[in-house]
């Protein structure tokens, strides 16, 4: 186990070092830069701005001194966007908001999403499956921008009566504020697990260890939930490990919809802004957070699935 | 076996189709058998003779389209197919259980074999703590014959063996003690030393308790190991039933005689072979009219085509249902039929 969970890290390690210098290259190879505004600065201006922040130097020795920063917890300071600012503290500002977000959008499409997906399977061919067929194929193919505008037009618009909730996202009016951009944020994965558990526990139901606990003379209730959801868990654990890290860092269109201050909106504005420290730090950021929660979902089949055992084969 | 005594399983003119969009599948056309206290049956047919059907009916484990369409099963005279959905949850497993074909897929693979062990015999007795049930549960493990019953509980199905994992499915099957066990090819999916074994273990275990065996399955060969009587199936009906005695020497109907001849003998000369049966097993679709076997048998009469013939008592306890035979009764009971 410890020598395995080594070599995970040390493939880890590799992973974001492969993905870092990728976003570098790509970054730079894009025309444009973090000097160019409405007002474009003198070639003077922008030499010596180059200069300062050591944007002149060749693009290799950048890439060294971003690593050699980087391994001692420097991740830049921004470009543009907050100028000066060290990266690291406004990924740390910016994530709780977004994490708080993803954390009860991801909770509320997982239980809905695996119950739901239990339900209609249960229930297969019977209108419930065929209600939650259609809102799951809808919510899966709505785009979140759609989403997430409907509920704000509908529910925070102009219509009085139902503007429940505020328009521009307020931390300080509390559960108030959160509940829109959660529900918008949520939709998707919430059919996209009620989808996944569905055909996982119709395979789990046609299974012989279902025909062995009915024969038995268990109850349907503890065979669905004690039999079958738990062989149908493994396909929905493996979704929500990187989905987990992507809700958590933030949808930027549901951020950017509902004017929340998250790390997801300022990601996507940081890189049509040319912030390099910031496109850098945020990609590494969101890059380690998938691979930890990879890992925690390799960790978590272990927990559901005895047959599957880390590292060794086997016995 | 005593015929005053109240049956076992009574199971009369049973009828069980599946209603397919290609329209409906006679799986048990009308098959009557009766079962005593302690009586061990085999009930050996070809894939999709009707055989599983049969006993998944018993259990009232049919799954949709299937249905059972008329006749009865009664079980200790009491009538199981009007049960209702409680009384069929307490039926099942705790008078009735079963155990399968394939002990690799049986067992919940995510549970270890303890805590399977113990839902069973927690679905029936509510009261019972944890820590009694895991006794019995060690218990039955023991009575199967598996070694180091303390750390195997806390094992899983993977970690056992195709014929450890049958005995496990038997404990489970035996740990409410019930009257019944329905056996659906259980030794199939073993290989041969293995199969001997749980045949052994089954036998034993028969001994001990008492109760009655239904043994479905193919193989002639565990039949007579096993049973105290067979009924042979063919295309949804028993065309043949009796004694085992009476089944493998006195056999009265073509495709039991077509059966024996197929299986390997010990006593056989090295020269004589294996005779198949020709033909394939019938649609059961468009099952034809008359004798279900008649396309394939080698003394096909024209009235075989046309009508089913009816059961022709050829024993005590010995019945066939064959053109042959009633020809035979006409002619004054010669041949094979000597009473």
């Amino acid at each position: 186990m410890a020598k395995y969970t080594l070599g995970r890290l040390g493939m880890s390690l590799v992973t974001l070092l492969l993905i870092a210098t990728l976003t570098f290259l790509l970054m730079n190879s894009v025309p444009g830069g973090p000097w160019l505004s409405e007002k474009t600065p003198s070639p003077e201006t922008i030499k010596a701005l180059n200069e300062k922040y050591g944007l002149d130097k060749p693009m290799i020795v950048q890439l060294g001194m971003y690593f050699e920063n980087l391994i001692q917890g420097d991740m830049g300071v921004s470009l543009k966007m907050q100028k000066n600012r060290p990266v690291v503290d406004i990924i740390t500002e910016m994530f709780p908001v977004s994490a708080k977000i993803g954390f009860f959008a991801i909770l509320w499409a997982a239980l809905a999403g695996v119950a739901l997906g239990a339900i209609a399977a249960y229930q297969r061919g019977a209108w419930v499956d065929s209600l939650l067929r259609i809102v799951a194929t809808i919510g899966i193919s709505m785009p979140s921008f759609v989403v997430a505008s409907l509920l704000l037009t509908t529910f925070a618009g102009s219509n009085a009566s139902l503007r429940f909730f505020p328009t521009i996202f307020d931390a300080a009016l509390g559960v108030k504020a959160y509940i829109l951009p959660c529900f918008a944020l949520g939709v998707y994965p919430m059919c996209y697990i009620a989808r996944q558990t569905r055909s996982a526990m119709l395979d789990a139901l046609g299974q012989d260890y279902i025909k062995t606990a009915k024969a038995k003379g268990m109850k349907n209730t503890p065979i669905i939930f004690k039999h079958a959801l738990r062989n149908a868990l493994i396909p929905v654990i493996t979704y929500l490990g990187p989905q987990i890290a992507f809700t958590f860092c933030g949808g930027f269109v549901v951020e950017t919809v509902f004017s929340v201050p998250g790390l997801g909106r300022y990601f996507i504005q940081s890189i049509s802004n040319r912030d390099y420290p910031i496109i850098m730090g945020t990609t590494i950021f969101l890059a380690a957070f998938i691979i930890v929660m990879n890992f925690l979902a390799d960790f978590l089949y272990r927990v559901v699935d005895p047959r599957i055992s880390i590292g060794q084969g086997g016995k | 076996m005593d015929n005053t005594e109240k049956k076992l399983l009574e199971v009369k003119d049973l009828r069980v189709s599946f209603f397919t969009p290609a329209g409906e599948v006679k799986a048990v056309g009308g098959i009557s058998y009766d079962l005593g206290c302690g009586e061990v049956m085999g009930i050996v047919g070809e894939s999709g003779s009707g055989k599983s059907v049969e006993a998944y009916s018993i259990m009232g484990l049919l799954q949709s389209p299937g249905k059972v369409i008329g006749g009865s099963i009664s079980f200790e005279g009491e009538d199981v197919l009007a049960y209702d959905k409680d009384q069929m949850l307490d039926f099942r497993g705790k008078k009735v259980s079963m155990i399968f074909q394939n002990p690799m897929t049986s067992l919940n693979p995510v549970y270890t074999i303890g805590n399977q062990l113990a839902e069973a015999l927690r679905t029936h007795n509510k009261g019972i703590s944890p820590a009694q049930a895991n006794g019995k549960a060690m218990e039955m493990l023991t009575l199967v014959g598996i070694n180091n019953v303390g750390k195997r509980m806390k094992q899983y199905p993977h970690e056992f063996s195709g014929g450890m994992r049958q005995r496990v499915m038997i404990a489970m099957g035996l740990i409410c003690s019930p009257k019944l066990l329905i056996a659906d090819e259980p030794t199939t999916a073993l290989d041969v030393t293995i199969q001997a074994q749980i045949l052994e273990l089954m036998k034993e275990l028969q001994k001990k308790t008492g109760m009655g065996i239904i043994f479905i399955t193919h193989n002639l060969g565990v039949v007579a190991e096993i049973c105290d009587k067979v009924s042979v199936m063919y295309a949804g009906k028993i065309i043949e039933q009796g004694k085992v005695d009476d089944i493998f020497y006195k056999p009265g109907h073509p495709y039991t005689i077509g059966l024996l001849r197929s299986m390997p003998r010990v006593d056989a000369e090295a020269y004589e072979r294996l005779i198949p049966i020709d033909g394939t097993p019938v649609d059961m679709l468009n099952p034809p009219d008359g004798c279900p076997f008649a396309p394939r048998c080698e003394h096909c009469m024209q009235i075989c085509l046309t009508k089913m013939p009816p059961y022709i008592a050829l024993g005590e306890d010995h019945r066939s249902a064959c053109w042959l035979r009633v020809q035979e009764k006409l002619n004054g009971g010669e041949g094979q039929n000597n009473g």
